[in-house]
């Protein structure tokens, strides 16, 4: 049992350094666009209330009725998520080219 | 049988949880650049389809009615939400859409509580994880509600004090009971009572916590907060042992700390200080001392669309006010305008203008201002004494002087874009009221500046009709 621990541990502080080293090299001005894409990260817990659910070990109409409020939770934080990051995101690559030649011209 | 029993094989779904960490991580490097940040989004995307994919491998599927009414649900309200909302408001969107993470993870660690007798047929490091789990999840969900209500307006955005000077120990209490009742059902007491107790107290944290801090500090709390439910998500991913969940928990975790971090060093304040709260209260009374003295001069669209049409460069300061009266559009068509006259026109983004971090960036973005233009603090700061006019539209505190020359000032020490150091400023502005800071801000009486006063859109379209006659 603790052997299982002190694995997932290891797991645990080895990605809270790639967080930081990944993230840090992220421009300031791609920061909303990274907060709501770690947050539809985040919205992995969906998966904690699918696993009880699908391994049937909840039981009762009181706890079934929690994890299906959490599953939904969880749905919205990642579809949500996902969905609003690629809307933000869409708009930073707006073809940032076409329009900086366009700007050019006018200046001439 | 065969393939069944292969696909529900443990190592084979351990594999997929693998492969989906392997794509979070992957995407999210994606969002370095802008170019490269769309599809790393979507790769994180598909990485979360597998994990989902690789849950539902057991060998005897159960409640997989219930497992599709909550997807549903979720997509139901989760898939309009995200398509609608205005970039304006995507604060909030971040912060809703956080705070029911976060509700999931406490609501997860509750069923698990009542699943396992009160955690009593399941390890000890279970209990404590799904307790830490259980207290930062509800402090998150309530926490991100209130800034959801405070940046939707359902509630004064003020800083609000229920229990006065006295709230840190208002909070510190609560939060001990909550960390007591977690110990108690560590040390092996199987009462319900207890798990109800920990959840509302953790809730009352989260509601005190950030029911003091003020719109200004909202994109601290909004990063905070956002650690906070990965931090949350990864204990529950060490409670039920699964890889998947704890690695992308702790990356949301630690990006969700630096991106706070940072936050805080820009407004040169610590994070212990902004979720202490009350910048306003302290703030005010600094104002009635103070008080900036000498004229404000106010202009017409018609004088500053002149100005700026006869400048070599323009540099356009926005702030959450732009936001606010959404001009952001407007502000492109004014750029577009002036670079067709042969101006120079950068956008100064300081890092917590707007109530989350890069807030202007995502509103200019949408008005499809060019990447390049938009300029960060360090980099336009050297550029002002080369400015012939800076537009300051709705920002404040991120131009104020104060924090460069007035040690008294409760801002001094906070990086600012130095907007004083242009040729001319103008400043467009509602009305002479203070900033979220509540203080005085001397740059609107320095003889450089003349005030445009009326809403931001409205005054921006307002010289575009101008630079369109010129």
């Amino acid at each position: 049992m603790t052997s299982t621990l002190v694995t997932n541990l290891a797991i645990l502080v080895l990605a809270g350094f790639v967080g930081y080293a990944v993230i840090s090299k992220v421009p300031n001005t791609l920061h909303t666009p990274l907060m709501s894409g770690t947050n539809a990260i985040h919205g992995i817990v969906v998966l904690g209330g699918i696993l009880i659910l699908v391994t049937g070990e909840a039981d009762g109409f009181l706890n079934k009725l929690l994890l299906v409020i959490a599953v939904a939770f969880g749905t919205i934080n990642v579809v949500g998520g996902f969905l609003v990051t690629d809307r933000m995101l869409e708009m930073f690559k707006a073809k940032p080219k076409d329009q900086i030649e366009a700007g050019s011209e006018d200046v001439k | 049988m065969i393939a069944s029993s292969f696909i529900t094989d443990r190592n084979f779904v351990a594999v997929l949880y693998i492969i989906s960490f392997g794509l979070f991580i992957y995407g999210l490097s994606g969002l370095t650049g802008p170019k490269t940040a769309v599809r790393g989004n979507r790769i994180a995307a598909v990485g979360m389809a597998i994990a989902v994919i690789a849950t539902l491998l057991v060998p005897h599927v159960s409640n997989i009615v219930l497992i599709i009414l909550g997807v549903a649900i979720g997509t139901a309200v989760g898939v309009p939400a995200a398509r609608q909302v205005k970039m304006t408001q995507m604060p909030q969107m971040v912060a809703l859409f956080n705070g029911v993470g976060g509700g999931a993870v406490a609501l997860i660690a509750w069923v698990e509580f009542r699943d396992s007798g009160g955690f009593a047929d399941v390890p000890t490091y279970v209990a404590i994880f799904s307790c830490f789990a259980a207290i930062i999840g509800s402090v998150s969900f309530w926490g991100s509600n209130i800034a959801f209500a405070k940046l939707q307006e359902l509630i004064d955005g003020k800083p609000v004090k229920p229990f006065g000077s006295a709230q840190v120990l208002v909070n510190g209490a609560l939060l001990l009971v909550a960390v007591a009742c977690g110990v108690a059902i560590v040390a092996g007491s199987h009462s319900e009572i207890l798990i109800i107790v920990l959840l509302v107290a953790a809730a009352l944290v989260g509601n005190f916590l950030v029911l003091p801090i003020g719109g200004a500090d909202m994109p601290v709390v909004i990063s905070t907060l956002n650690a906070f439910t990965g931090l949350s998500a990864a204990a529950t991913g060490i409670a039920l042992n699964n890889t998947s969940l704890i690695v992308a928990g702790m990356i949301v975790g630690a990006s969700g700390t630096l991106l706070t971090q940072q936050m805080a060093v820009a407004m040169n304040r610590t994070i212990t200080s902004v979720l202490l709260g009350g910048f306003g209260g302290e703030v005010a009374a600094a104002a009635g001392a103070g008080g900036a003295s000498g004229t404000v001069r106010s202009t017409s669209a018609a004088d500053v669309a002149i100005q700026m049409a006869y400048a070599r460069q323009v540099v356009v300061v926005p702030g959450y006010g732009m936001a606010v009266s959404q001009a952001q559009h407007a502000v492109r068509e004014m750029a577009k305008l002036l670079e067709a006259k042969g101006v120079t026109v950068k956008y100064a983004i300081h890092p917590v203008a707007g109530r989350m971090p890069g807030h202007m960036n995502v509103l200019l973005a949408e008005a499809d201002v060019p990447y390049e233009q938009l300029k960060e603090m360090d980099d336009i700061n050297g550029e002002f004494s080369r400015t012939d006019v800076s537009v300051v539209i709705g920002a404040n505190d991120v131009t104020n002087p104060d924090a460069r020359n007035k040690a008294d000032s409760p801002i001094y020490g906070m990086p600012i874009l130095n907007v004083d150091e242009s040729q001319s400023v103008i400043v467009l502005k509602r009305s002479m009221s203070s900033g979220y800071a509540g203080i005085d801000n001397p740059l609107f009486v320095n003889p450089k500046t003349s005030m445009l006063f009326g809403d931001a859109k409205s005054s921006v379209e307002g010289i575009t009709e101008e630079l369109k006659i010129l």
